[in-house]
């Protein structure tokens, strides 16, 4: 299945200029086609998925090292939203998953910021490069959040701001005279930092995740998780998870996205980790003649990429080395596409520039 | 105003006095066992000695009405017997001028320890920011033995709820009837506007009743159920203050002793936890909160209660951890959590706080239950005192304690009717029956 996706993405004329796409690991390629260059042209006859008999080498497979640099040239861009109380960690997360100040508040602790009387959505970006690709990396913060007296309906704001990214898109998607390149502001990943606590998921974590998970990929985690002890994370993932199943709250990855067997099985074990029990941090310390990074109470050093001491690292290889492309197109090819067909049902036919979609922004 | 002066003035009069009867330890100490009392030379701990002298306070006041202006007469007429007694002049029995009173404060220790303490505490947070565990820990007891933590879709039902747990104590012969109000469901709703209007209530509701009971004409038992002192939990999360602490905390300053707690303080190294603190002591000033102050220590303390009391003053908020899990630790048993990385003792005065809010607890329970006696309910009572008349559905107490006389008398002239009537019928029985019946 995912090969004739990516058969068909190759095929040029492009119609929708897609997100770039990066080489996919090698167990995408069809098993019988040998991944090495060299042509046997022994006459040995391999079998393609596809029912067809190969009689030699043609060298289709090159396409992927193609799109490669192809990607290289362009870069690619990724936006990742974080939403929770104020004081959870969020913007240090940030910066120690990218391990660099990208966040808003890129000064170290001795801020002092009033909280915001409403919830405010900012949005800061920055270009990293890694190994010659460039990445534009955008981080929308949301202070304010939850940290009112009264904190009904705060997520209408940040569903307005991801419903608008999406509005942004259809627009330029819908215009006759388009960019070659649209430019994606839509939100591709929303962490959302859970307290704590050690009991339960609190009733505001529960409208939220409730509102959103069917506009935008969402990942909870738990923040600060050096507040609890193994047998108290264990017990408070378990209870997390199993409101989350009572309450139907589907978290990124998403059961019903699952292509086939290979992905179903990986999804099934990070599903059993999450959600991620992380703590960040940007400080380093020296432990064991190694310099990680860490935070040093008076009883030992936390080591943030210790696997014995937090998730952090499972969270970052998920959402970065294993999973972004994917975010990416789950955003693109379902979430969007849901938004794009309610809107275009909503008014009744596709209209270029029409000042009605500015009003129709429903409640959606 | 011209109500709260007079009342301080008072309470600073006894407490001169009461000084002067209490001897300082210190003078006692230096004699041998044939002093006059006896438990006062006792060189256990320094904290028990000063407990026990604060217990006589307690006692002096809230039983025994009467018995505390014979005293204060009594010693205005002795002071030069009470100075010379401060000298050590007096301290041997057989000295002539020994007149004894000195074992004043032994006799009340007595009656006081048979009568028992009352402390009633309260503890307010969000859930689960280990209230109820560091309860535990404070008082090494389980207060909540068969607990059901509430889902998520649970709590957006819930209401704020009080829930009161008793439980009675005994130490060293020593018995304490400590009573814990709780308040789940406190912060827990996505709309907190009203969260703490149940707590008021409450709070409101004891000093009623407590005023009732004064009032009332039967004052022998009269049952302490006031808040004396509110543990308020603050988030380590947060950068301070959220806007619903500092709104609960403006709203209950003034009915009772506010002791704020940083909970959960391992979330946080030392660098933080003492920002944090700054913070939130910043934050109290600038939204003018009044917590509860230590007193000082008195000049004529010795120094290590001094000292003492200076790091109690410094530490405030207390940034705590509880916990009732023993682990091994450094080849002994503590009481702590085990981290992967470490484990945090509860006891350790480098790691947490603890120690220091459970010292403060014990060496100032008494003076939280004067604060709350002489501030909190002599201002509760004035303001209902004057409201009173206004009140429609609550007639004052005045026109309360009337009736109730009226009923009284009716009820004595009643039974002095039956009385008169059955001893005119004895009378006239006992004519017939020759005496057997007293008349």
């Amino acid at each position: 299945m995912r090969r004739q996706k990516y058969m068909t993405d190759a095929v040029p004329p492009e119609v929708r200029p897609k997100p770039a796409v990066p080489a996919k690991p090698p167990h995408v390629a069809p098993p019988p086609i040998p991944s090495h260059p060299a042509p046997t042209l022994s006459g040995a006859s391999v079998r393609g998925s596809g029912g067809s008999t190969l009689l030699g080498y043609i060298g289709i497979d090159t396409i992927i090292e193609q799109m490669r640099k192809k990607t290289m040239k362009t870069g690619f861009d990724f936006n990742i939203m974080v939403v929770g109380q104020s004081g959870l960690g969020k913007s240090t997360l940030v910066n120690t998953l990218f391990k660099s100040q990208v966040s808003r508040k890129n000064s170290d602790w001795g801020r002092e910021e009033k909280i915001p009387k409403t919830v405010e959505i900012k949005s800061v970006s920055h270009v990293i490069e890694e190994g010659g690709v460039k990445m534009k990396l955008t981080i929308t913060d949301t202070p304010g959040f939850g940290d009112q007296i009264n904190n009904d309906n705060c997520w209408e704001p940040i569903s307005k701001f991801v419903n608008e990214q999406y509005e942004k898109y259809l627009k330029e998607e819908v215009n006759i005279a388009r960019k070659k390149r649209i430019p994606d502001t839509r939100v591709h990943c929303c962490l959302y930092f859970i307290a704590p606590t050690g009991h339960s998921l609190r009733p505001l974590d529960i409208e939220f995740m409730k509102h959103l998970s069917r506009s935008v990929n969402l990942i909870p985690v738990i923040a600060k998780s050096d507040t609890l002890t193994p047998e108290e994370k264990s017990e408070f993932k378990q209870r997390v998870r199993k409101e989350l199943e009572v309450c139907g709250i589907e978290v990124y990855p998403q059961k019903e996205f699952d292509d086939d067997i290979e992905d179903k099985s990986d999804n099934d074990k990070i599903r059993e980790v999450m959600p991620f029990a992380v703590v960040g941090s940007d400080k380093e310390y020296q432990v064991n003649s190694k310099r990680v990074l860490g935070r040093k109470t008076a009883w030992g050093i936390v080591e943030v990429e210790n696997l014995n001491h937090c998730e952090f690292s499972l969270l970052r290889d998920f959402i970065i080395r294993s999973h972004l492309q994917d975010l990416k197109e789950v955003t693109h090819n379902i979430h969007y596409e849901t938004y794009r067909a309610k809107r275009l049902n909503d008014n009744g036919g596709l209209h270029p520039i029409s000042t009605a979609a500015d009003t129709q922004e429903s409640n959606l | 105003m011209k109500k709260k002066l007079h009342v301080h003035a008072l309470y600073l009069r006894r407490t001169i006095l009461l000084r002067l009867i209490l001897v300082p330890p210190s003078s006692f100490r230096s004699t041998n066992s044939r002093a006059p009392s006896g438990t006062l030379t006792n060189p256990g701990s320094r904290l028990l000695e000063f407990k026990e002298c604060e217990l006589f306070t307690a006692s002096l006041r809230s039983s025994d009405h009467a018995f505390t202006p014979q005293i204060s007469r009594r010693l205005v007429l002795t002071m030069s017997q009470v100075d010379k007694l401060k000298q050590g002049q007096f301290t041997n029995p057989e000295t002539p001028g020994y007149v004894g009173f000195a074992n004043l404060p032994n006799q009340v220790h007595r009656k006081s320890v048979k009568k028992g303490f009352e402390f009633t505490l309260m503890v307010v947070g969000e859930s689960g920011l280990g209230k109820s565990t560091l309860i535990n820990s404070l008082f090494l007891t389980d207060l909540y033995p068969e607990r059901i933590i509430p889902g998520a879709a649970e709590k957006i039902e819930r209401t704020v709820q009080i829930e009161a747990s008793t439980v009675e104590i005994e130490e060293r012969g020593v018995k304490l009837r400590l009573t814990v109000v709780d308040t789940p469901g406190y912060g827990d709703a996505i709309n907190s506007q009203d969260c703490f209007s149940t707590i008021i209530s409450y709070i409101d509701d004891q000093f009623e009743r407590y005023l009732h009971d004064e009032s009332g004409l039967n004052r022998r038992h009269i049952v302490d159920n006031r808040v004396h002192c509110c543990f308020y939990f603050i988030s380590p999360l947060g950068h301070g203050l959220k806007p619903l602490d500092v709104q609960f905390m403006k709203a209950i300053h003034n009915k009772v002793n506010v002791v704020p707690v940083i909970a959960k303080a391992d979330t946080l190294t030392l660098r933080e936890r003492e920002r944090l603190k700054r913070r939130i002591l910043d934050e109290i000033d600038e939204h003018g909160i009044k917590i509860y102050h230590l007193p000082d220590a008195e000049s004529d303390e010795d120094e290590d209660f001094k000292e003492q009391t200076r790091i109690l003053k410094a530490s405030i908020p207390f940034a705590v951890v509880g916990s009732n899990q023993q682990i091994e630790a450094k080849g002994k048993k503590v009481r702590g959590r085990l981290y992967p990385w470490g484990v945090v003792e509860v006891e350790n005065p480098e790691h947490n706080d603890f120690l220091k809010l459970r010292t403060m607890l014990i060496t100032h329970m008494q003076d939280l239950q004067e604060v709350t006696q002489d501030l909190h309910y002599e201002n509760f009572r004035s303001e209902r005192l004057k409201r009173g008349g206004r009140k429609g559905p609550e007639p004052s107490e005045e026109m309360d304690k009337d009736i109730i006389l009226q009923e009284k008398e009716a009820e004595l002239r009643r039974m002095q009717e039956m009385i008169a009537k059955m001893q005119a019928q004895m009378q006239k029985q006992g004519d017939g029956d020759g005496d057997g019946l007293h008349a």
